[in-house]
């Protein structure tokens, strides 16, 4: 084991993918001098060559397209599209061509590629720098879609996705890069679709993802303060998510909230709420929540940045509002 | 060859007084980020100010300008207060955004600049939609789309010069050209002879000068603007130049060669027209006095800027849409 940051994580996961397949290679702006917007691909045009560390010119189209190309034909691309705003310069190629050329083609090609995006806000990088587009591509078929929320995850989540035959958005949060975490370099790929119970609890089932974890595990802190017992599932893989997990906390606690960083409407948290609903109605001792961002798009000055997060607080008064009035009394033994 | 007549001593010290303004003010921006005053990104244009100087001395107020990420230079020049600007970099009231753009987003329409853009080179797309739109309400303006040598290898480039050229739209287009895009030399993934050839081969009358030459930039921009308001159609202005400093503020710049930067340096814009002031006869106190000028007013602008309050929190949901805004939701 040991501590890497996301970036490092992500870095390391990469560079042994491309030990151990030569079909894998990656593209984008910026990869080589710098190693990326914040260091992810740092040293591995070095290591690999200039081929399979493609610096591009600012061509998003062409370097989707192309990837798609080099995908249907015997490689594994990994594309780098930098901010996931630009993805929307790159959208086109993603769902008309990436996300249905197997389906389309009768099943003769795949289309082996991951498209990495870093999403998110992050210090006052304001309206067109800041986007969570998560919930387009979940509703776009033929697309997996994996949003890791720390080191470990990342370096298991993004093998999985260079070995996966769909081509899988790999949304990478800004706001984590440097954030830290235990990371077994040596570890394999992590399942796909497979969530992480991170905190058991009792009383409530919190449902998040990418960077929003840590503001939910803060939460879950502050509500054991006042004897409330939250538990915390990190959903890693939006599409296709674990229904498994979450149904069999939801069955336990009969309270859902779901938080993320990106508008509440018509954001991935309705899907999950809705199912849920469906399933299990019975089960459920409250209204299922979602603690989502305002849908305004991401303000430049801090303070209103700040009213477009999702907080620790917010997390916990949603949690406390959804509860009977005295935890300590309907609540026991239920 | 008719020989041009050399512009006025009054009209070159104008110039000079923008090109330190624009200088100052970035300089105070690289400051303010390294502060924490500002956030986010701040692209400095510090080394290309001769461009947008000499490009909107050739511009009506009513005309139009649009540019890219790197757009304090142009705005300025297009007649933006720096007061405002400088608001809108800490995110304050009063700025020209209310504070909810900030530096990649600056844009004041009372002054023709429809704003910087935090994508490239979506400002060229809605620069020829500006031009349609001045064409079809008979307007007498013409557009200026500023971008820079990255934009050259994006599609809605392409798009926007066949656009430009079919419908033979009022729009020059500028590319500032400063060797690189972030951390890419942009010659290493451009084909062909680059930047000029580009628009050449869209039958788009060009020209190509040292960016880095105000008189130079003043004197291409007048002819292209002139041919432009003659209803001439599009024309594209290839300008070299450098950037001082790294791609963002907080960019050290160390994939650039110390040796290219420094001998960039030395063909410094303000300089070199400060040396051709003074071969006019101009007293070498007087653009010290100049530089002095601006200085204070630009520490005034910032200055301002530090006292001015934080918008009020309601405005993140204000001016989302008219029907189904946040309050609805
Ligand atoms: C479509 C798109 N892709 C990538 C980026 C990220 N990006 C911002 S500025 C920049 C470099 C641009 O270089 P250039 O156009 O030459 O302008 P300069 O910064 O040199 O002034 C890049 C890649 C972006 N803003 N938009
Ligand atoms: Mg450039």
């Amino acid at each position: 084991m040991g501590v890497m940051t996301y970036a490092e994580a992500a870095r390391l996961s990469l560079e042994q993918e491309m030990d151990r397949d030569p079909r894998v290679w990656a593209l984008g702006e910026d990869l080589g001098p710098e190693g990326g917007v914040a260091g992810q691909y740092r040293g591995l045009q070095q290591k690999f060559g200039p081929e399979r560390i493609l610096d591009t010119p600012i061509s998003e189209s062409m370097i989707m397209g192309s990837a798609v190309g080099a995908a249907i034909c015997g490689t594994r691309p990994v594309v780098e599209l930098r901010y996931a705003d630009f993805g929307f310069c790159a959208a086109d190629e993603i769902v008309n061509q990436a996300a249905k050329i197997r389906y389309m083609l009768g099943g003769q090609v795949r289309a082996p590629l991951v498209i990495r995006q870093s999403v998110g806000m992050r210090n006052g990088m304001a309206a067109q720098h800041s986007q969570n587009n998560e919930a387009l591509w979940v509703h776009v078929p033929g697309l997996v879609v994996i949003a890791p929320g720390t080191p470990a995850d990342t370096h298991g989540l993004l093998k999985a996705a260079i070995r996966c035959d769909d081509p899988v958005v790999f949304l990478e949060h800004k706001e984590l890069w440097a954030t830290s975490g235990e990371v077994d370099p040596q570890a394999g790929p992590l399942p796909i679709g497979v969530a992480r119970l991170v905190r058991p609890g009792a009383d409530a089932t919190l449902v998040t993802w990418s960077s929003t974890l840590g503001r939910a595990l803060e939460a879950a802190d502050a509500l054991a303060q006042s004897g409330i017992s939250l538990e915390v599932v990190d959903l890693r893989t939006l599409w296709p998510w674990d229904r498994d997990t979450v149904f069999a906390s939801v069955r336990k606690t009969g309270r859902l909230v779901v938080a993320h960083e990106s508008v509440r409407v018509g954001g991935f948290g309705a899907e999950l709420v809705a199912e849920v609903a469906q399933t299990m109605f019975p089960a459920l001792k409250a209204a299922p929540v979602r603690v989502a961002s305002p849908r305004a798009p991401v303000p430049y000055a801090k303070p209103l940045e700040d009213m477009c997060r999702v907080s620790a607080d917010m997390i916990a008064a949603a949690v406390r509002e959804m509860l009977p009035a005295d935890p300590s009394g309907p609540l026991a033994g239920t | 060859m008719t020989d041009k007549a050399l512009p006025t001593t009054a009209r070159v010290l104008e110039m000079h007084r923008m090109m330190c303004t624009i200088r100052e003010f970035d300089e105070q921006a690289g400051q303010a980020l390294d502060s924490g005053l500002a956030r986010g990104s701040v692209h400095q244009y510090v080394g290309e100010e001769a461009i947008a100087t000499g490009v909107c001395a050739n511009l009506a107020a009513t005309d139009y300008i649009a540019s890219y990420h790197r757009g304090h230079g142009h705005s300025i020049a297009k007649g933006v207060d720096p007061v405002g600007m400088a608001k809108e970099l800490l995110g304050r009231t009063g700025g020209v955004c209310g504070g909810k753009g900030g530096s990649m987003h600056i844009a004041d329409f009372s002054r023709g600049m429809l704003g910087a853009n935090g994508v490239v080179p979506d400002g060229v797309s809605l620069a020829v939609g500006a031009a349609q739109a001045v064409k079809l309400l008979r307007q007498d303006r013409i557009v200026a789309a500023f971008f820079g040598d990255g934009a050259l290898n994006r599609g809605p480039l392409f798009e926007a010069l066949n656009w430009a050229r079919v419908y033979q739209l009022p729009l020059l287009f500028i590319c500032e050209d400063n060797l690189y895009s972030a951390t890419q030399r942009t010659g290493a993934v451009t084909a062909g002879p680059g930047g000029v050839a580009r628009a050449q081969s869209f039958d788009i009358v060009t020209e190509t000068v040292d960016g880095n030459d105000v008189l130079a930039v003043d004197a291409a921009a007048a002819r292209l603007t002139a041919r432009i308001r003659d209803g001439g159609g599009p024309a594209y202005l290839y300008a070299t130049t450098y950037r001082w400093y790294g791609h963002l503020a907080f960019d050290k710049g160390l994939y650039r060669d110390p040796a290219e930067v420094k001998s960039w340096r030395e063909r410094d814009c303000i300089a070199r027209i400060e040396a051709w002031l003074i071969g006019r006869g101009v007293d070498k106190a007087a653009l010290a006095a100049t530089r002095e000028a601006v200085k204070r007013a630009i520490d005034a602008a910032y200055e301002a800027a530090r006292a001015a309050p934080f918008p009020d929190k309601h405005h993140a949901f204000t001016d989302v849409q008219d029907i189904g805004g946040p309050a609805w939701a």
